[in-house]
């Protein structure tokens, strides 16, 4: 029992470790992000597939597109509707959608997450 | 097991903290290094491999030495080196380990290293050589380990150990074929490109490794009460004559083919390294001092006088593992790339980041063969009782 | 009792391993479900202005070359595929990470081995341009652990930028000294930078890729079309193409031919 005060103590900090997201942003949750469709996306009116597919898929699609494009050498992509685009992501997502601060990085700031597409794939307005 | 390797003298503390005060040195440079990429390291376009991998080359043939140790005792029942199979299984796992982090540290892209086993790629020699790399791990790590405790236990080890040993002896050999296969199928690298890399690349390995670990044994043997015994380590410093007379002889072929044959094409990589080309002859002192030490080594250890006195025994295998590790680890590669496909030269030299994140994986490795060999002595000690 | 601690971490290991490989399966399967499910739908072919081959090879014509038209060369293509200038931007310290797909070389530097004791006449000043050969029998494709590079069917030698790991087994392969690797972010060292082609990033082995993305969309090499005609460029296994034709008409020699990678690119000289 001579462990007693290091136990407690020790249990006090987990406590205050686990629950550190909590009391850190005041119990307060950051709000769902709000991507900003640019002009021409919302002229576009549909994107290459449905917009529920694509929020959920498109890092599938872009693998898919990206297997084919590079492995196989099928540059072109007949969509669900039977529309066709040129599989892309700078010269056919991006023509689009082309803010990326806006659009992209929203929902990816919100969850944390950095592709590392950005790394060779250009965006329009970088700074070159 | 484990908890004979927390319990220690302050001499054993003060050693560990030093080892993890320099890995902590060379993973912040190795931080340095994945932001900046390879270009902080010596790398150029033309010798695009340079201290990581030659390092990797060397320690692959540390690790496949042990099977010196291995081979009398399990296949030949030579009694004498059962105290130290023990010793070498786990110098090659501290080898081994060494040498897969020498891999990682070197990758353009280490995050993507999973792409080897994503992506199996059987007619890649890089792909066998993770297989074989791993599994000698795994092999050495629970031979290892359950000879050991069935030692602690004073029962013999159990049954299915023994067939891991048996396939641990051409595995060790397989190693470093595999290794040198790397290097000997590349049509464009003439200096490599030789059927006797792969015997002078085990050559080599047999006399490093069993020379490091005759130096591991005299190191136990002073901080420990553990001795392997005077008859084992002369044993063992004559497997490591024998094959560093071969190692030598070996290179003394590939200079006879060069030189005899007067081919432009094998000639020019050798003259980079012992006589300079157009200029450009960095290794030279390097490479002519990597033969004095071997020879001096060989002689050292042939002379039966020399070689049962201990502290000159040391000093043959320090010479003989320093020789060779030029040899492999500073000219080969150099030789290999230099000159170029175009013929034309780059020359290479380690930068300091790079030098840095090198001892940082050799202190690495050094840390596990510490906390690996305490746990060794732990036990030893316990069986006798001190 | 005694085992009891050992027991208990036996398995919770089991358990750790099977939920791991569990969830590993569950999200295998239902990404590939995805996958099928999502293909029913779509497909994937080509552009039908490409142009196809069994064999792409090339003929340069160095009785036409000049440094002129070399560096030419070398401009539209390193331009338009985003290669970064290291000496122009840092200077020669930098001749190190050198990034190059194709080049001027003399000589004796692209055909070594095949020094001539008593040269034809201005024979050390011919300019010789080199990149990539797209080997038939490639051994950079052998060495590859990840198939980052591999052969096309159209004989094309490329990369997958996806998935290479940097472990430069490929430009140790490779008997020509063709391949760059980026020892660093090469994005600060490009010059006006093509917004059409992507970049590479810090880690990855390029080289030469017979402009690949122009050939889907119809169009001929950049350093072709630069080349004022000394450079011809068609379909090898078509035996009426006007490469074929120009073969058959020269007298040509490939660089390392005895090495017995089958290089595509032939030189008359």
């Amino acid at each position: 029992m001579n462990d007693k005060g290091m136990i407690i103590a020790g249990l006090v900090i987990f406590v205050a470790i686990f629950t550190f997201p909590f009391w850190y942003n005041h119990l307060k949750a950051a709000e769902a992000p709000e991507p900003i469709l640019s002009q021409k996306a919302k002229a576009a009116k549909t994107c290459v597939e449905g917009k529920a597919y694509m929020r959920t898929e498109h890092m599938q699609l872009l693998n898919q597109w990206r297997n084919n494009v590079v492995r196989k050498g099928l540059r072109e992509y007949k969509a669900r509707d039977g529309k066709t685009y040129v599989a892309s992501l700078s010269n056919t997502c991006l023509k689009c959608h082309d803010n990326k601060a806006e659009f992209c990085d929203k929902c990816h700031n919100y969850a944390s997450v950095t592709p590392y597409c950005w790394d060779c794939h250009t965006y329009p307005k970088e700074k070159k | 097991m484990l908890e004979k390797a927390i319990k220690g003298s302050k001499t054993y503390w003060i050693w560990v903290l030093a080892l993890l005060a320099v890995i902590a040195v060379g993973f912040a440079f190795y931080i340095r290094q994945l932001g900046f990429g390879l270009g902080i390291t010596g790398m150029s376009r033309d010798v695009s491999w340079g201290f990581y991998i030659a390092q990797f080359t060397f320690l692959v043939g540390v690790a496949a030495g042990g099977v010196m140790v291995a081979i009398p005792y399990y296949l030949h029942d030579y009694k004498a080196f059962g105290k130290i199979t023990v010793l070498a299984e786990f110098l090659a796992v501290a080898s081994v380990l060494m040498c897969m982090l020498f891999i990682i540290v070197d990758l353009g892209q280490p995050m993507r290293l999973m792409n080897v086993i994503f992506h199996p790629t059987p007619h890649s020699m890089l792909f066998w050589d993770m297989i074989v790399l791993n599994g000698y791990l795994f092999l050495n790590i629970i031979i290892g380990w359950n000879v050991l405790d069935a030692e602690r236990n004073s029962v013999p080890p159990p049954a299915w150990v023994k067939p891991l040993i048996y396939i641990s002896i051409p595995w060790a050999i397989s190693i470093h074929t595999v290794t040198a296969y790397l290097y000997c199928g590349l049509p464009g690298r003439s200096f490599w490109l030789t059927a006797i890399l792969a015997p002078r690349f085990l050559g080599s390995a047999f006399a490093a490794g069993p020379a490091f670990l005759i130096l591991l044994c005299m190191v136990v043997r002073r901080f420990t009460k553990f001795d392997v015994g005077r008859p084992q380590i002369q044993t063992l410093a004559k497997i490591v004559c024998y094959a560093a007379i071969a190692n030598l002889f070996f290179f003394l072929c590939e200079v006879f083919v060069a030189i005899y044959s007067q081919i432009p094409e094998h000639l020019e990589h050798l003259k980079y390294l012992f006589f300079g080309l157009h200029g450009h002859g960095i290794l030279v002192p390097f490479m002519w001092l990597s033969i004095v030490l071997v020879v001096a080594g060989i002689l050292l250890l042939l002379i039966p006088s020399a070689r049962e006195n201990d502290s000159v025994l040391a000093v043959a295998c320090v010479l003989l593992f320093i020789g060779i590790w030029i040899d492999k680890g500073l000219g080969m590669i150099s030789g290999g790339f230099i000159p170029n496909p175009l013929n034309e030269i780059t020359e290479y030299a380690p930068t300091f980041p790079e030098t840095m994140i090198t001892i940082g994986v050799y202190a690495a490795g050094l840390l596990v063969l510490t906390v690996l060999y305490k746990i060794v002595t732990g036990v030893k000690e316990e069986l006798t009782g001190v | 009792m005694e085992k009891s601690r050992r027991d208990f971490l036996k398995i919770a290991g089991i358990t750790i391993l099977g939920a791991g490989a569990g969830s590993l399966i569950s999200g295998v399967s239902i990404s590939s479900a995805n996958e099928s499910a999502h293909k029913a739908g779509s497909e994937f072919f080509k552009n039908p202005k490409a142009l196809t081959a069994k064999r792409w090879g090339m003929v340069v014509d160095t009785r036409k070359l000049t440094d002129e038209i070399c560096e030419k060369m070398q401009n539209a293509c390193h331009r338009s595929h985003n290669v970064p200038d290291f000496i122009k931007k840092f200077g020669k310290k930098e001749k190190n990470h050198e990034i190059k797909w194709i080049w001027e070389t003399g000589f004796e530097n692209a055909f070594p081995g095949r020094e001539i004791e008593f040269p034809r006449e201005n024979l050390e000043d011919l300019p010789v341009v080199v990149m990539c050969n797209h080997c038939e029998n490639p051994p950079c494709v052998r060495a590859c652990p990840t198939q980052a590079t591999f052969k096309r069917e159209d004989g094309i030698v490329m990369m997958d930028y996806h998935r290479c790991i940097g472990c430069r087994f490929c430009m140790a392969a490779c008997p020509f000294g063709s391949r760059s690797f980026n020892f660093r972010d090469p994005r600060v060292a490009i010059f006006d930078q093509n917004p059409d082609f992507p970049t590479r990033t810090k880690g990855v082995v390029e080289k030469c890729n017979f402009c690949a993305e122009r050939l889907a969309v119809g169009k001929l090499p950049l350093c072709v079309e630069a080349s004022e005609g000394a450079l011809v460029f068609g379909d090898l296994d078509d035996p009426k193409s006007d490469i074929r034709k120009i073969l058959a008409d020269n007298y040509t020699i490939r660089r390392k031919s005895e090495l017995g990678t089958n290089p595509s690119v032939f030189y008359i000289i």
